[in-house]
């Protein structure tokens, strides 16, 4: 089969492009020096993104605690079993609905936020600017905002989980009646610290790597106007979910 | 020309097919103020881009102080550009910082000196551009001459040997023009600095550079003090340095395969 060079240029794209974030997070690895400014730059930017994420983190690990025991009484129940809530809601909490699901909305708040706000530097000529007083942007903006989410995500899908239980502790012993010491119990015998906490942190420790890779990559790359600044907090979206996704799947299938 | 600070030798630059720059030289002696200038898109910033070493040229040479720049590596650019302040047309200032942040930026990065010592230095250059005050405020509650003057105290906060400006009088009223003027030779006279400055303003340019340099469609068509361009009987250059419609500079867009023939000497 014939393939036009045109076709072969958007076949060979995506593999160009994977290989160009590659180089970045190289270059952004090797600009790190162990000095304050880095250390202050970096705290600044996990309490911008990070901490401010917080509100979202805890409502929605809240309802989604909430809406996994509502569906999981209403399954168990069928086979009388509806002791063992506390065990499936923590078993996939822990193991895979809280790094993804945190991953996710850490994505659409704070990866779209720093891709915007690399975006606009570049497009209001700051990162110029930068380059041209000899200072490298790439350690002075984009080093701080990746290692700042790389450190955010596990705390947030702490959080998450933790106001996930907490939603799940609402609905199964307020609303439904369960018996409190059986959920507890069920809850600390049936979790394992390395298998099922491990793996969880695991998984967030690479998800939150991702998603600030691709929002700073797509930030600093960004074309330098309006149009372009939006096409980059998009695809930081789509990028972050779609990868997220992908490397849940090959991350389960090595810790399970 | 005594010492040239800044040497361009038959440089050519090209994007993609379209030519920008064709065999262009010049020598800008140490300590003068230069201007740059022709009609808008003809390649007046890409000489600035050469220069401050962010574009490489596609033939010929430029030594910047004595550095040959399109042949340092990535930190003896970073090194050479300690000695180069830019002024950028929008003034760049970094919007999450305050004036007195943004000024001090250079100061932390490349020396160290004392929190004290900064906030000394700060202030005097805040004072030199007549901005003493302003140091707590944000960059977005500047009006835009007065971004324009903070933005220069940052480009010369290093002491740099020459300081590179990109449209610095546009889109400012008579009175920010007239006080952007002003300091642009009082910092060169008093810093003992190399100033070139990007403009299509003539009339300013008139009061205040030693030396013009005239692009038209890609090459360099004349040079000289003010003065003398402003009695040049060159078509090209009295069409430009005079305003008028026609002549042989031509408004209209230049494709890529016009671009040579667009000559007008």
């Amino acid at each position: 089969m014939n393939i036009h060079w045109t076709q072969k240029s958007k076949l060979l794209a995506p593999i160009a492009e994977t290989g160009h974030c590659g180089i970045f997070l190289f270059r952004m690895l090797g600009s790190i020096r162990f000095e304050r400014g880095l250390l202050v730059s970096t705290l600044q930017q996990t309490y911008l993104i990070g901490a401010r994420s917080l509100v979202i983190i805890m409502i929605c690990g809240f309802f989604v605690g909430m809406v996994l025991s509502l569906q999981s009484i209403n399954a168990l129940q069928q086979f009388g079993a509806s002791d063992q809530v506390s065990l499936l809601v923590g078993k996939s909490l822990f193991r895979e609905l809280g790094p993804v699901l945190t991953a996710l909305l850490f994505a659409g708040r704070a990866g779209t936020s720093v891709a915007a706000e690399i975006g606009l530097m570049k497009a209001t000529s700051q990162i110029e600017a930068m380059q041209l007083m000899a200072i490298d942007p790439v350690q002075r903006i984009a080093l701080p905002r990746f290692l700042a989410g790389l450190l955010s995500l596990p705390l947030l899908t702490a959080m998450f989980n933790a106001f996930a239980i907490l939603g799940a502790v609402v609905f199964s012993i307020g609303v439904m009646g369960l018996d409190p010491g059986i959920f507890w119990s069920k809850l600390q015998t049936g979790i394992y610290f390395g298998k099922d906490f491990i793996g969880g942190v695991w998984k967030s420790v690479v998800f939150g790597g991702l998603v600030s890779l691709i929002a700073v990559y797509f930030g600093y790359y960004a074309k330098p106007t309006g149009e372009g600044v939006g096409t980059a907090t998009t695809r930081t979206v789509v990028m972050s979910s779609v990868l997220v996704l992908i490397f849940d799947f090959i991350m389960t299938s090595f810790l399970i | 020309m005594k010492d040239p600070i800044i040497r361009l030798k038959n440089v050519s630059f090209k994007r993609d097919d379209k030519v920008i720059l064709d065999d262009v030289s010049m020598d800008i002696e140490r300590g003068s103020i230069a201007a740059i200038m022709g009609p808008s898109g003809v390649g007046k910033t890409t000489i600035l881009r050469l220069i401050s070493g962010q574009l490489h040229p596609s033939k010929g040479s430029i030594e910047v102080n004595g550095n040959e720049v399109s042949t340092l590596s990535h930190r003896q650019l970073y090194e050479c550009r300690k000695d180069i302040g830019v002024l950028l047309q929008n003034g760049a200032l970094f919007t999450d910082l305050t004036v007195f942040e943004n000024i001090a930026t250079p100061l932390r990065e490349h020396t160290d000196l004392s929190e004290e010592a900064i906030r000394e230095r700060v202030l005097a250059k805040l004072d030199s551009v007549g901005l003493l005050g302003t140091e707590e405020l944000m960059p977005d509650s500047l009006s835009g001459g007065m971004a324009r003057r903070v933005a220069l105290a940052r480009a010369v906060i290093l002491n740099p040997k020459i300081v590179l400006f990109d449209e610095p009088m546009t889109g400012l009223d008579p009175i920010a023009m007239s006080t952007v003027r002003g300091l642009i030779r009082k910092t060169n006279d008093e810093l003992g600095l190399t100033s070139v400055i990007v403009t299509h303003n003539v009339n300013q340019m008139k009061k205040l550079v030693d030396h013009c340099y005239i692009l038209a469609a890609a090459k360099l068509i004349a040079e000289g003090s003010p003065q003398s361009l402003t009695r040049n009987e060159d078509p090209a250059v009295d069409q430009f340095m005079n305003g008028r419609v026609d002549g042989p500079i031509s408004f209209r867009y230049q494709k890529a395969t016009d671009s040579k023939t667009a000559n007008p000497s």
